[in-house]
């Protein structure tokens, strides 16, 4: 699996660490009880394409947005998470 | 004033002649991170100061004997000089980094056994932040080889996993067809 990061180009998987969906970009307010549980707990599980954040930690440090397909591993896109969340 | 006697960090270990190729240990040299702040421009202070400015993503700039190394996102080595004052977050890394140079007519294939960077797509003065086994290291391709960087805490491990393949290499290389 290659992961082409925006900013290093084409790079090996073992580069990248995991961290989980790109829900967590989207942190609600403060106080929400019920928008922190749907936050921390509840998870999509789809067969198909799916958001998740990536850290590019041995290489230029960026955490990244990748979309990615669960049945076919193709990745569709890369993007910086700090432009995501722009 | 006590005279303290300066050990690099692969002291004893390097330099190493396996085959063709040669793997020999830099002089310590100072070092500093630059981490520009956000939106700050600081290639022009750098240039004035140092005869350097910052280089690309993914690239070196050099003069004489200072050079500045992409390193990260946002950050930058400053090699054999010291920084002015600067709108960056600037740290010491002098004696921190083990710096080696690898040569010789099989080291892309030694590089290949340990490193999962393409790095035949790496042409002189590039710089890539990648991994040397389970080591993250700094790669930058020279004329005569690949110079490594890692922390100084991983020098032995360094040495011993490139003199491993180094041998590998070399006895495969040896082998007849």
């Amino acid at each position: 699996m290659r992961i082409n990061c925006p900013i290093c180009g084409d790079r090996d998987r073992r580069e990248f660490y995991y961290l989980g969906a790109s829900d967590y970009l989207n942190r609600p307010a403060e106080g929400d009880l019920d928008a922190i549980h749907t936050y921390l707990h509840i998870r999509e599980n789809p067969a198909g394409v799916t958001k998740d954040l990536w850290h590019h930690e041995a290489g230029c440090s960026s955490w990244l947005v990748v979309e990615r397909n669960t049945s076919t591993h193709e990745i569709h896109s890369v993007t910086l998470a700090s432009e995501v969340t722009k | 004033m006590i005279d303290l006697i300066a050990k690099s960090a692969a002291d004893g270990l390097l330099p190493v002649t396996i085959g063709s190729m040669t793997l020999t240990e830099l002089p310590l040299r100072e070092m500093h991170s630059i981490a520009p702040f956000k939106g700050a421009k600081v290639s022009a202070a750098l240039k004035k100061a140092t005869g350097v400015g910052l280089p690309d993503v993914g690239r070196g700039t050099a003069k004489g004997g200072v050079e500045i190394l992409w390193t990260a996102r946002g950050q930058y080595f400053l090699i054999g000089a010291t920084p002015p004052k600067l709108s960056a977050a600037i740290t010491d890394q002098s004696d921190a980094w083990c710096a080696v140079v690898l040569s010789g007519e099989s080291a892309p294939q030694v590089m290949a056994r340990v490193c999962p960077l393409d790095l035949g797509r790496m042409g002189e003065g590039d710089v890539a932040r990648s991994l040397v086994g389970h080591m993250t290291a700094i790669i930058v391709k020279r004329a005569d080889g690949f110079e490594i960087l890692v922390f100084r805490a991983f020098a032995k491990t360094l040495v011993h996993e490139l003199r491993e393949v180094m041998v590998s290499v070399t006895a495969q290389a040896a082998l007849p067809d």
